[in-house]
């Protein structure tokens, strides 16, 4: 396990639930107060959700806010591998992709 | 058009092979309006097309007469109208299945089945030749032979079966969240036009289309999200108002939880842009939705919006895509992961070489040891591992070899290999089209059972 003062996990300040569209994993991320919300809108970016998807995300990751909610869309295109006959993983949907997110560590 | 102030909307199921003693209970206790069933995805109403093409009188959800056996006595009694898409490829043959199963479970009055046609477009997809989202080509062009076409259907071809006064709707593609919204429009009298209200209402059937998951399923997390007696998941209601507010509740002593955050949750799930959620009836703008508890398990919902409706519906095509064959095997132990590893090194090469199976048709994973996380997290320390392999073929024939190669590792693989499974099944593989919306006309059908 990584040891470290200053790095906070996803886990520590928001939930996320996972949705699919074709081979799009969808990422909602729900900050638990208006200082989580702030922190990862500041940290929780595309490129750091790019990254800790690994080779699987290359195509452009998108982020809406939602600060009414508050709320944190990603949308990672092609992470799903659809392929023409569907992805053979296990869990096609990547309905436990959700609780890789949390793993990430901020900033 | 009534003029109704508030009604009473019950999820009964969020998916085909969704739970159905909570939807009894809410047509037992809930003094629902309506009770409405999501039960086909995108997958599904392909495969009921494959097995009508077997059996015409199939193609319906399997599960479609256990669910109406449980509810019909109460709603059938209690005035609340049933709405549900578990027609899937056959809503015709579900309705007339249905219609034989009433005077076994009610009597009193006659029972009014209205059935929603007109989602099945494989004609109309063959003739237009669209192209296909997926692979930018036009639907001819793609050797795969085409099983299925259907288009998303909205609200509106729901309203006219709402006016004949039915016990009973049963549709095939009829989008998600118009199961829910068909009842407002016709309730309140909302036309295509009043963009807010028919977005103010997809929020309202966005939250409820998936039944538990408002009310702690896909939520829970016994450390960080803990919810109680998850065993009696209580699915939701909603009291709506004729200006689109809602409040959300479930039955008092049901399992579960309904607060402001399974709300939010539900509200983004599987909605890539909140600002432009796009339905057959609306492109409903959820940036603005707000939540607030009101009572305990109480929640109310305002802010949704909307905007014009897309111009051409969407399409699902099943297409046939051969057979998938796949076998697991355990190991656990020290040397788990590189028993497995060796396993899975073992099989791919024997279906390669001795079977002709082209290797990139080939997938193995390590369940246990990251295969959920794709490999970006593998974990090569796992106490026990499950070798999962599967291949994509051309015939059944070929999918069996899978599962019997993993299987003999038994007496020729690495050690302490147990536990091993097999399967296969028939691939259908989904794409995406869009169709003008004057190409998909819609037609309600009566039937009274006396």
């Amino acid at each position: 396990m990584e040891e470290s003062s200053t790095r906070t996990s996803v886990d520590e300040l928001a939930d996320v639930r996972t949705g699919d569209k074709a081979d799009t994993l969808i990422l909602s991320v729900f900050p638990r107060t208006a200082s989580d919300y702030e922190f990862l809108r500041q940290h929780l970016t595309e490129s750091k959700v790019a990254d800790h998807f690994g080779s699987a995300s290359h195509q452009a990751v998108t982020r809406v806010l939602m600060p009414e909610l508050p709320g944190i869309v990603f949308q990672l295109p092609g992470v799903l591998g659809g392929g023409v006959t569907g992805s053979p993983t296990l869990d096609g949907h990547g309905k436990t992709l959700s609780y890789h997110l949390l793993s990430l560590k901020l900033p | 058009m009534k003029q109704t102030r508030s009604i009473r909307l019950g999820a009964g199921a969020g998916f085909a092979g969704d739970r159905i003693d909570p939807a009894r209970e809410l047509a037992m206790s809930g003094e629902l309006d309506y009770l409405i069933f999501e039960c086909l995805g995108e997958r599904t109403v392909a495969a009921g097309q494959s097995r009508k093409l077997r059996d015409p009188a199939a193609g319906y959800d399997p599960l479609l007469l256990a669910r109406m056996r449980a509810v019909l006595p109460h709603t059938l009694a209690s005035k609340t109208t049933v709405v549900t898409n578990s027609g899937a490829a056959n809503p015709l043959g579900a309705s007339k299945r249905i219609a034989q199963l009433i005077p076994e479970i009610f009597q009193g009055r006659p029972v009014r089945i209205a059935t929603v046609t007109g989602d099945d477009v494989l004609e109309a997809v063959k003739a237009t030749d669209p192209v296909v989202w997926e692979t930018g080509r036009p639907v001819s062009q793609h050797t795969e032979p085409l099983v299925s076409a259907n288009a998303y259907i909205g609200a509106e071809a729901v309203t006219p079966a709402l006016a004949q006064d039915p016990d009973i709707i049963i549709a095939g593609r009829l989008a998600d969240p118009s199961l829910y919204l068909a009842p407002l429009m016709y309730e309140f009298g909302w036309e295509n036009g009043d963009h807010d209200l028919l977005g103010a209402g997809t929020v309202v059937g966005h939250l409820l289309e998936c039944a538990g998951q408002l009310t702690g399923g896909y939520y829970a997390d016994p450390v960080t999200k803990p919810v109680p007696n998850m065993d009696r998941l209580g699915f939701p209601f909603a009291d709506v108002n004729n200006d689109g507010t809602a409040v959300f509740g479930k039955l008092e002593d049901s399992g579960g939880i309904l607060t402001t955050r399974t709300c939010s949750e539900q509200l983004l799930y599987e909605v890539g842009n909140p600002a432009a959620y796009l339905t057959p009836d609306v492109t409903a703008d959820f940036s603005a939705v707000n939540f607030k508890q009101v009572a305990p398990e109480r929640v109310a919902a305002s802010g949704g919006r909307g905007s014009r409706r897309p111009e051409q519906l969407k399409v699902t095509l099943g297409y046939r895509g051969g057979w998938s064959g796949e076998g697991q095997i355990t190991y656990a132990g020290p040397r788990a992961f590189e028993r497995a590893d060796l396993a899975g090194t073992i099989v791919k090469k024997r279906l390669t070489d001795i079977h002709g199976i082209p290797t990139e048709d080939i997938h193995v994973e390590f369940i246990g040891a990251g295969a959920a996380f794709r490999g970006l997290d593998l974990d090569k320390n796992a106490r026990e591992v499950r070798l999962r392999v599967t291949a994509q073929v051309g015939t059944e024939e070929e999918a069996e070899i899978v599962g019997w190669e993993v299987e003999s590792l038994y007496t020729n693989g690495p050690a302490g290999g147990g536990g091993a499974r097999k399967s296969h099944s028939e691939i259908l593989s989904i794409r995406s089209c869009l169709i003008p919306r004057d190409l998909v006309p819609t037609e309600v059908h009566m039937t009274e059972v006396k």
